[in-house]
């Protein structure tokens, strides 16, 4: 917990780890390849021309708005749909030619939470197993297993249409891991939970990547792939606009904010003034509030700092922050996501 | 290189047919915890048995024979089509459940889904088919040759509801919805049903229509099993819906089958 910073993404040392760990493993075949794939539905292209590669062992954020063409990555990397153009491959298997041995490999969550709501948790895992090929104690051994750890031990003798929305994803993440895929699919895994919903299932997605599981997520949410991925690939529109870790999508941007809240607007005013011509100026919610784009680097910052301090204006809050992927997706999209 | 590569086992039809049974065993535990489903299954049925047994009946002539014996292969036949219909809403639910999305990126034969639907299904049909007799023996009717006879126009009945199952999954598998799936399947339930020797004699229907209804599945299998409980020559007429039967399942299982592979 040490690796978490105050608004739940890692500090930079460990995101320093994690990237070494990505870069080591890339001596090994990538455990996804993606090759100038393309779908076309109708009129609208799903996917024109995307690659990317996902590294044993390591988180790949795909990143986008709705409608950007992550479900249909997805569904063709876990080969419920052919590709127009272009190839694919899981653990080196090509997902159109190899797809029954690919499917042995892959465990998928969707964003439907697909698991039967007749029945209850407990068989819903008992059927994942048998469908997956274990034999029936192996299949009621693991349902137990995996109910246990995913914290529904004590809801699984009950009808899935009991649970709540953060039972059910837990249940579905649950009957993805069932034959212990070694790649894992989560297509937009908290779309539509609350916070803490959400944060409960990260901690859990955390710990499956910590066994060593290959793990791609699709997600619109920036702060779910600053947390969770190693390398992200944003896409837009059915074509990838941007690739690599978090901290490098932010470097792109080149800025620093600087955050400051006063005592009384006129203070605000003032200091606004003064450090105008340092960056540029964003207003914040109340007149007494603003916020500062400066390039990167501490020169910036102690420029405004010292503008402030000559002018003996004393802010009541001050604080430096990294641009977030919201930042970057505003500035490579021209809009916001969610 | 690939530690997966180690467990992968081919697809034999010994998969095939576990696979099936799983998928059967899921909507078997489906349909008993929704008993709601079961109930209207026969409550049609049976209000059907009562409707044409004491309203319409005594206004139907057919010759030679008490109308409620003519009835019930009728009813059987009524019931196991309009069964039917449930294969389809059941696959168009998994559908948008996203259920089938994620049956697809599995290892399990892709014909278990279906076939172990329509084996749920059959299952049902027998509850139902075993109620209806029940009833029909309750208003009058009675079998009017031997029990060997009797089982093997219930056995008739069954398979005929099978491969209606297989028809309905076309339909399931084709709508977007299950709202659609039940309101597509409904008139073709409807023609096939009411179009048909069922409930009375196709003489009697204008010439256009009777030539439709003597060369349907329903009135073919219909007119097997009033054959065979209500005595007389059975043989042409059991081939006959036999027929019907084997190539509706022949044609309607490739179809489900190709459209399950492309469904998304």
């Amino acid at each position: 917990m040490e690796c978490m910073t105050e608004n739940g993404g890692y500090a930079a040392g460990c995101r320093e780890n994690r990237r070494d760990r990505a870069t080591m493993q890339s001596v090994i075949p990538d455990a996804i390849e993606v090759d100038d794939i393309a779908k076309q539905f109708g009129e609208v292209r799903a996917l024109d021309g995307v690659s990317f590669g996902v590294a044993r062992g390591t988180v790949l954020g795909l990143l986008g708005p709705n409608g950007a063409g992550k479900t249909t990555a997805v569904r063709i990397l876990t080969t419920t749909m052919r590709p127009d153009r272009g190839r694919a491959s899981v653990l080196g298997l090509d997902v159109d030619h190899d797809a029954q041995r690919v499917r042995e490999s892959i465990g998928l969550a969707g964003q439907y939470a697909a698991v039967d709501e007749s029945l209850t948790g407990s068989e819903n895992l008992w059927m994942m197993g048998r469908l997956t090929h274990l034999s029936q104690s192996a299949s009621r051994s693991r349902s137990k297993e995996l109910l246990v750890r995913f914290g529904l031990d004590d809801a699984g003798d009950r009808q899935v249409k009991t649970y709540s929305g953060g039972m059910r994803r837990r249940l579905d993440l649950a009957a993805a891991l069932v034959h212990r895929p070694s790649v894992l699919f989560l297509d937009e895994p908290t779309t539509g939970l609350d916070p803490r919903s959400r944060r409960g299932l990260w901690d859990v997605i955390g710990e499956l990547v910590a066994d060593g599981t290959t793990l791609l997520l699709t997600t619109q949410y920036l702060e779910e792939a600053d947390r969770l991925a190693d390398r992200i690939v944003v896409i837009d529109q059915g074509q990838v606009i941007a690739e690599g870790t978090s901290a490098q999508l932010k470097a792109r941007i080149g800025t620093t904010i600087i955050e400051a809240v006063f005592a009384d607007p006129a203070s605000a005013e003032g200091a606004r003034t003064l450090l105008a011509p340092l960056g540029e100026l964003t207003d914040a919610d109340d007149g007494r509030a603003l916020s500062l784009q400066v390039n990167t680097g501490p020169r910036s910052i102690m420029d405004a700092v010292g503008a402030l301090e000559r002018a003996a204006i004393e802010p009541l809050t001050l604080a430096v922050r990294e641009p977030t992927l919201d930042d970057v997706f505003l500035r490579l999209t021209g809009q916001r996501v969610e | 290189m690939v530690p997966a590569r180690a467990r992968v086992r081919r697809l034999t039809l010994g998969w095939t047919v576990r696979d099936s049974l799983t998928v059967t065993k899921r909507n078997l535990l489906t349909l008993t915890r929704n008993p709601e489903l079961v109930v209207f299954a026969t409550i049609q049925p049976v209000l059907f048995v009562l409707m044409f047994r004491y309203v319409f009946g005594g206004a139907i002539q057919v010759p030679g024979e008490d109308y409620v014996n003519f009835l019930m292969p009728g009813i059987w036949a009524q019931a196991v089509v309009f069964g039917a219909v449930s294969t389809a809403v059941g696959l168009a639910e998994d559908l948008q459940s996203g259920l089938i999305e994620r049956f697809r990126s599995l290892p399990m034969a892709p014909s278990a889904v279906l076939v172990g639907r329509t084996n749920a299904d059959l299952v049902r049909d027998v509850f139902v088919i075993a109620l209806m007799c029940v009833v029909g023996f309750l208003v009058g009717f009675r079998n009017q040759t031997d029990a060997l006879a009797f089982l093997a126009a219930l056995l008739l009945m069954l398979a005929f509801g099978y491969s209606m199952a297989w028809v309905f999954a076309v339909f399931g598998l084709r709508a977007p919805n299950a709202e659609t799936a039940q309101a597509a399947a409904f008139p073709v339930m409807a023609v096939l049903v009411f179009a048909s020797s069922a409930f009375v004699p196709t003489e009697t229907m204008p010439g256009w229509l009777q030539v439709f209804a003597d060369h349907q599945p329903v009135t073919a299998v219909v007119d097997a099993v009033r054959a065979l409980v209500l005595g007389g020559p059975t043989a042409s007429y059991v081939v006959t819906a036999v027929a019907w039967i084997v190539g509706i399942v022949v044609v309607f299982g490739t179809l489900a089958v190709v459209r399950y592979r492309r469904v998304t």
